[in-house]
């Protein structure tokens, strides 16, 4: 799916946990989570912590729609 | 009654010509020509008419071709459609694919089609339909038409078509559950895979990763204060209720909610339907996976301009390549007529 929105011209970032998976299939523009059931907010974390990680993680995203990348790029959080 | 069947083939096949005649213009002919003779011996159904068009009118008038032919076949009475087959002829394979999924969506009859693997036409088009895997050059007729006709004979009698491998047909990236004739288990199979692993002997695996296939980088957005960004997840966030009934594993369906004016997504009123883990966390808080909590916040901050108004989700366990890529074709034009800037798929 995100190689066919990218396809049709869209910049589009893959937020997940799986990221070998992500970058066989195909996604330039990588957002790593933290788990599978909860990609952006640990139920273990006080709901202060899940804020701060979802907070973070997703800006990180929304900056990485705007930054130029050369080659397939696994984003720092 | 008996049932009916049209076929489709080049001018070359039609006994027109050969490459100078390659612009021949579509007709369609009553009775048997070249290749249809050979198709209809072992059918089970009569072929009524044959079609023939150059490899080059199809080719570089594309639309033009495939709405005669359409018009051709208006009124006719056919409960199959089959074409070629076109060994290793570049143009004419993209011609049997072409026509194939024109005449599939049209009229709504199965379509049977035969090409070699190194041709642009089964890239293209074995998503669409049942291509059997032809031979290189047309001394191969004879079995290709054999392949073509066991598989068309099979749909006409309503029989279980088979596993690609088995059936001979290229893989149109599908699954389905079946029972194996030998009932051999999984863990049976696994193991005996394993060992021939260990042992450095050949195996063949059953889940075979289809080829990469990459995307060009998507330029980045110029002017992010002012983007509007899409949400989308693979997670199965849903109204409690399901409405689009997306299943919870293979799914074929999406579905895309409003989110105006949400400062994020509630429990009980949003949960997930993805089967492929626990749904505990994401039940009691939809944001952990849709974080439309943390989007809001960063679009009030001024850090990107809009959300979009809807998110989008389809589950994605076991979901098939193919079915992805299509229900995000299906999901684009809602993307684009909404001005959406750039997109942010949440994976589970």
């Amino acid at each position: 799916m995100v190689k066919e929105i990218e396809r049709a011209g869209f910049p589009i970032v893959h937020m997940c946990n799986l990221i070998p998976v992500s970058k066989t299939v195909g996604a330039n523009r990588i957002v790593p989570t933290i788990s599978i059931p909860y990609p952006l907010g640990d139920p273990g974390t006080s709901k202060e912590d899940q804020w701060k990680l979802r907070y973070h993680r997703t800006k990180v995203a929304v900056e990485a729609l705007a930054t130029d990348i050369e080659e397939q790029t696994v984003f720092k959080v | 009654m008996s049932k009916k069947a049209i076929v489709y083939i080049n001018q070359f096949f039609g006994q027109i010509g050969g490459e100078d005649t390659a612009d021949y213009e579509p007709t369609i002919h009553e009775g048997l020509i070249g290749p249809a003779t050979a198709i209809n011996a072992g059918l089970h159904a009569d072929v009524t008419h044959t079609i023939i068009c150059g490899d080059n009118c199809m080719g570089s008038r594309t639309d033009w071709a495939v709405e005669q032919i359409l018009g051709m076949l208006e009124g006719k009475e056919f409960d199959i459609f089959l074409a070629g087959p076109a060994f290793q002829a570049g143009r004419y394979t993209v011609a049997c694919g072409t026509i194939c999924k024109a005449v599939k969506e049209k009229f709504g009859v199965p379509v049977v089609t035969s090409m070699n693997v190194e041709t642009p036409g089964v890239l293209m088009f074995k998503k669409d339909m049942y291509i059997l895997q032809g031979g290189n050059i047309a001394s191969k007729m004879r079995q290709d038409v054999k392949a073509m006709v066991n598989l068309a004979n099979k749909i006409l009698d309503g029989e279980e078509i088979g596993p690609a491998a088995i059936e001979g047909y290229f893989p149109r990236g599908i699954r389905k559950e079946y029972f194996r004739p030998d009932k051999k288990p999984a863990s049976e199979r696994m193991i005996e895979m394993l060992l021939k692993k260990v042992n450095g002997e050949p195996f063949v695996t059953e889940t075979p990763i289809p080829k990469i296939d990459r995307v060009p980088i998507a330029p980045a957005v110029k002017d992010l204060a002012h983007a509007k960004i899409a949400l989308l997840n693979t997670g199965g966030i849903v109204p409690v209720d399901n409405p689009d009934r997306i299943q919870s594993a293979s799914a074929t369906r999406w579905g895309r909610y409003n989110i105006e004016g949400a400062d994020g997504l509630e429990g009980g009123v949003f949960k997930t339907v993805h089967a492929g883990f626990d749904p505990a966390a994401a039940d009691a808080d939809p944001d952990v996976i849709t974080p439309v909590d943390a989007l809001r916040a960063l679009e009030k901050e001024g850090v990107f301009g809009t959300l979009h108004n809807y998110f989008y989700t389809t589950v994605g366990t076991g979901t098939t390549e193919s079915e992805a890529s299509r229900m995000a074709k299906e999901i684009i034009p809602y993307l684009k007529e909404d001005g959406v800037d750039a997109c942010i798929m949440v994976s589970t």
